[in-house]
């Protein structure tokens, strides 16, 4: 059972109070009436699917009802980092790989 | 007492007696005593019969990796565990154990004609044999199969035992008792670190319980041991025995699985059979030591034929000889200490066969000095005897051709082809493996984990090498948790490390194709079968794995790995490290479905949720149903009714006079905040703007593709206050995704989102009597038409209590739902049921309320939609805010697919006899003659007989179906085709008078 940091909370809980929410940083359009179908398609449906480093959403559902951002490592599952909802992508070359 | 008993010997107690029973037999065995030793010391090898050949099998080991000595075990009713392995029970007075897979008895079994029928069950029979002919498979294949498959018997009775579950939070885990773990634990904890040290066995020691003649500090063996383990407890240790780390997971979290009870006589009633522990460590240290590989030869699996290390065990610790004459055949130094020790308590020595032509000259000199013959170069090339060996064919290898064979006589025969390191933990962690082409053997190198791997795990041989590492990586956890520690170093006298040759099949003289060599005994899979594997184009080792099922067995190729893998490299021609081994996953070794249950079973196997009213209910004989999370009644069945006659009945009284109805489970939303409007607008397909407080809406959800995730009625309270509900089971769902747009998406806006859905009883009452009914309980409110008109909401005073009261309709009657707190629902229900006695009131549940609605062709999200469906299909279109500039979904409902001219659209369908129900789920085609595979455009979602109708209704989901009003379709059942006519999916008040009541 992998630890998680919550950033709102600022404390490292178990998986248990998490809920996963999907890859990170895809942004809804303001106007999605003027995005083009092919980029709404694009917005629904396709995904990075990344093996190593994925930007990904969690919720602190169990806790402060929070979703915040993080990176983890799909061949590890390791969390490199998390970070508040809104903040901009971290560097992957200053994460040290434990988010503990 | 039995001769195979050596008198003062091994850990046993000695004055003791202990009777069980073994297939009815009555066994004494001694106190300290497992099954298996029990037996072996009565001279009873034959504990069991193979999975696939049903061949006669003795244990072959004397630990949790045994393949062969499984048995039932049974206390009591509802107390049978299959696939015990013998090794590891401990017999108490009265215990009960079986053999298995027998058919009829373990001396004599029919399925054993499988053994002679061996050339057809060779690798990948299951994929080949049964392909031909078909009319094969039901009348021979199958039935012979199920007589003869399984391993063990499953319990056909309810586990009456408990099973607990326990966190635990540690410095230092150290996962095995041998002389490393031991070392390890006191490096650990002598620096003031949390340490907790389990292990699998009765006792702790490891190796050390079968080398009592080692001297560690001058001290012997056992008493060395017996001081540690005081002082562990001493510094604070947590010590559990009994315990097996069964898996390793993500950031050092490892299962326990401790065993309590199955050793006891007499079951405590305040303990559980056994607890599973979730140990989250700080560092964990994998000291489980090495396996011993066995040799594959023809006849290596007869009973009597046991690793060498084994039968050592079964001396030192338990005082049994397994035999009076024995024979050794090895690769390794370790089998000769095996071969001396069992000599010196009476047994015979018959040879010692080793294949390699270098041995250590000490050891020649021993087998000289005791006139034990000694067989360098050579080789063993098959076994004799039904039910236990007899004897070993021994043929000298020179220059690689083997010479003639001769018979030694012996009733046991003991091989050593080396030592595995264990590292299946490790492999769960996904740390690397590297190859010691020393060794033969694979060993440890990139580590995953905060992790250290002491002694023979890592390949360091011997007592004294296994101390001394457990002492240095003990003290390393301490320095990696920011302790400063130093390891101890101790001496160990006579101790005996040894080395050895790595083999894939023994050299032999006899055709391979009749060779019964054995690499996974518990699965039978052969030498040949890996080499057949190859041959038939298997190259990767996971298929190999699969098609022989190397491996795949219960005991996950404890042994039969690294044998498997050299024989499958040398198939393929490619060296060991190429090819690679199969990947270990948890558990370790077999556990219980109990210990993973703990205390989810029963009535905690989920919690129930129960509304005010559900009390009501089971009191008036409700038969309930569970919704999500919920129980929810179905329908008050009267004496003598059934399903449809109660709802029939339910049915006609709500729309004759007045229905009552417990929707407590509805979820609820309470959405407030300055910008609730707003949000609202953006979240919900319809426009918000202009809903005055006061009144209210079906409000329809569609996720960003554009289709249906929810609906419900949305009542504004206040300008900046919205009473929304949900379906029952989507209430959760609703709010996680309000809150996801909120949060991230539209954190601009001034909007809190609460749930109330247990905040509120909510009861319905429909009929043209319901306004009579609820009149004189609300302190002289207008209910009239202009006052509360159809979707309206008011907040109000209720019998006293504060009362949301919306007028709104679910069943097409004059409606009103009450809210009040949850706390008073109860009492609100029994006074409006008191009051109504007049007006024939009748409860109804779920099942009514889904044909009411369905008679009006209002959807259920769930059942008439399927995720797929958007609200053009579903005809709710005119749900849709089209002016509005944004809501959820609504960009999606441009794409090109969710425009499209025949996609499935909710319709209502009649059967063209009137009297035919349709089944939910069934397929519709349009041309009922075509050939099969038919097309099939559609299936219907909802089907109900209609008492206001007079006939059975459905509603469908159809391709193109609102453009085929009145036409024909047809759905084809397993006995006919019913045919039937596609209309409005209102069937019942289609212009809606009974709601202007
Ligand atoms: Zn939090």
């Amino acid at each position: 059972m992998l630890l998680i940091r919550c950033p709102y909370c600022d404390e490292t809980l178990p998986e248990l109070e998490f809920a996963y929410a999907g890859e990170a940083h895809i942004a809804r359009a303001l106007d999605p009436s003027s995005v083009t179908d092919e980029d709404w398609r694009d917005f629904l449906f396709i995904r990075s699917n990344a093996k190593g480093p994925h930007y990904e959403r969690w919720r602190h559902v169990h806790g402060c009802g929070r979703f915040f951002n993080a990176v983890r490592d799909t061949v590890t599952d390791r969390f490199l980092t998390t970070y508040k909802a809104g903040e901009a992508k971290p560097d992957l070359e200053t994460l040290t790989g434990d988010a503990r | 007492m039995s001769k195979f008993r050596v008198a003062g010997r091994g850990r046993v107690r000695h004055d003791a007696p202990v009777s069980f029973t073994f297939d009815g037999r009555t066994i004494e065995g001694r106190q300290g005593d497992t099954v298996a030793s029990a037996l072996l010391a009565n001279g009873t090898h034959l504990m069991g019969r193979s999975f696939k050949y049903h061949r006669p099998r003795g244990p072959v080991a004397a630990g949790s990796e045994e393949p062969n000595a499984l048995i039932g075990t049974r206390r009591g009713k509802g107390q049978y565990e299959p696939n015990t392995r013998a090794t590891m029970q401990e017999i108490w007075p009265g215990l009960t154990t079986t053999s298995q897979n027998k058919y009829p008895h373990l001396k004599f079994d029919l399925g054993a004609v499988n053994d002679r029928a061996y050339m057809l069950f060779s690798a990948g029979f299951y994929y080949k044999t049964f392909m031909w002919p078909a009319s094969f498979w039901d009348k021979v294949y199958e039935p012979f199969i199920r007589a003869a498959a399984g391993l063990g018997v499953s319990p056909t009775e309810e586990d009456v035992d408990t099973y607990a579950s326990r966190y635990l939070h540690t410095d230092v885990l150290v996962v095995g008792a041998g002389p490393a773990g031991l070392e390890a634990a006191r490096a650990a904890a002598s620096t003031g670190l949390r340490v907790t040290l389990v292990d699998e066995h009765a006792e702790m020691g490891g190796a050390l319980l079968s080398e009592p003649h080692v001297q560690i500090d001058r001290l012997p063996a056992w008493d060395w041991l017996a001081e540690q383990i005081a002082e562990l407890q001493d510094m604070g240790v947590k010590l559990m025995t009994r315990t097996t780390a069964i898996g390793y997971y993500h950031q050092n979290m490892v299962g326990l699985c401790q065993k309590l009870t199955d050793h006891l006589e007499t079951q405590p009633h305040d303990t559980p059979r056994e607890r599973l522990w979730r140990v989250r460590a700080g560092q964990v240290i994998l000291a489980q030591g090495a396996l011993e590989k066995p040799l594959v030869f023809d006849g290596n699996d007869r009973p009597g034929v046991m690793l060498a290390g084994a039968a050592q065990t079964y001396l030192n610790r338990f005082g049994v000889r397994v035999g009076d004459e024995i024979a050794v055949v090895t690769s390794h130094d370790s089998a000769y200490h095996a071969a001396f020790d069992l000599a010196d308590c009476g047994s015979r020595i018959a040879v010692i066969v080793d294949t390699r032509a270098l041995v250590d000259d000490a050891l020649v000199a021993e087998c000289a000095r005791r006139g034990i013959p000694l067989k360098r170069s050579h080789t063993v090339t098959g076994t004799a005897g039904r039910l236990r060996v007899k004897s070993v064919t021994v043929n000298a290898v020179e220059g690689g051709h083997v010479g003639k064979g001769r018979a030694y006589k012996c009733d046991a025969l003991l091989m050593c082809g080396g030592w595995t390191p264990s590292l299946h933990l490790f492999s769960h962690t996904k740390g690397s493996l590297k190859w010691d082409a020393d060794a033969q053997t694979f060993l440890p190198d990139r580590m995953t984990e905060a992790c250290q791997i002491a002694g023979a795990g890592r390949g360091l041989w011997g007592i004294s090498a296994a101390l001394q590492d457990g002492a240095t990586m003990g003290a390393e956890a301490a320095r990696a948790l920011g302790r400063d520690a130093a390891a101890r170093a101790l001496h160990a006298a006579h101790d005996r490390p040894g080395t050895g040759a790595s083999h894939t099949e023994l050299p032999t003289d006899q055709p391979a194709s009749r060779a019964k060599a054995f690499v996974d005994f518990q699965n039978d899979v052969t030498a040949k079968d890996l080499r057949l594997a190859v041959k038939e184009g298997m190259r990767s080792i996971e298929h190999v794995k699969r098609y022989t099922t190397n491996g795949m067995a219960t005991d996950q190729g404890k042994m039969s790995n690294i044998n498997g893998l050299n024989i499958a490299a040398d198939a393929l021609g490619k060296p060991a490290p190429q090819v690679g081994l199969t990947t270990f996953r948890p558990p370790y070794t077999p556990t219980s479905f109990g210990a993973f249950a703990g205390y989810h079973r029963g009535d905690h196997f989920e919690l129930t949720r129960r509304t005010p009213i559900d009390g009501w209910a089971e009191d008036n004989g409700a038969v309930f149903e569970p919704v999500s999370l919920w129980r929810r009644a179905r329908y008050f069945p009267r004496p003598g009714e059934d399903m449809d006659a109660a709802v029939s009945r339910e049915c006609r009284a709500t729309r004759a006079s007045l229905g009552i109805f417990d929707a407590s489970t509805l979820g609820k939303i309470e959405v407030v905040g300055p910008d609730a409007a707003a949000f609202m607008n953006r979240m919900y397909t319809n426009p918000w703007d202009k809903l005055a407080p006061g009144r209210a809406r079906y409000g329809l959800l569609l996720g960003d593709d554009g289709y249906i995730r929810d609906d419900g009625v949305i009542g504004r309270l206040a300008d900046d206050r919205f009473h929304v509900t949900t379906t029952t089971g989507g209430a959760a769902r609703v709010l996680n995704m309000m809150e996801d747009y909120l949060q991230t998406e539209w954190s601009d806006l001034k909007v809190w989102l609460t749930s109330t859905t247990e905040n509120w009883a909510v009861i319905a009452l429909n009929g043209p009597n319901a306004r009579k009914l609820i009149a004189p309980f609300v302190d002289g409110l207008d209910l009239g038409d202009d006052a509360l008109p159809h979707m309206s909401v008011t907040e109000c005073t209720f019998m006293g209590h504060p009362c949301r009261l919306f007028r709104i309709s679910f069943t097409g009657e004059l409606g009103f739902e009450i809210n009040v707190p949850a706390r008073h629902g109860r009492a609100v229900w029994d006074k409006l049921i008191e009051a109504a006695a007049e007006y024939d009131i009748t409860p109804y549940g779920t099942e009514t309320m889904h044909v009411l609605r369905a008679e009006k062709g209002f959807i259920i999200v769930g059942q008439d939609t399927d995720g797929t469906v958007t609200p053009d299909d579903a005809g709710l279109g005119w749900a849709l805010g089209r002016k509005k500039a944004d809501f959820v979904g609504k960009r999606a409902l441009m794409r090109p697919d969710l425009v499209l001219a025949n996609r499935k659209q909710l319709v209502g369908l009649l059967t063209d006899d009137g009297e035919t129900k349709l089944e939910e789920g069934a397929q519709i085609v349009l041309d009922p003659d075509q050939p099969k595979p038919m097309v099939i455009v559609g299936h219907v979602t909802s089907s109900y007989n209609s008492d206001a109708a007079g006939r059975p209704i459905a509603l469908a989901l159809i391709e193109g179906g609102q453009g085929k009003m009145g036409e024909t379709v047809h759905i084809p059942m397993p006995d006919r085709t019913i045919a039937a006519k596609i209309t409005s999916p209102q069937f019942y008040d289609p212009n809606n008078d009974r709601l202007k009541l």
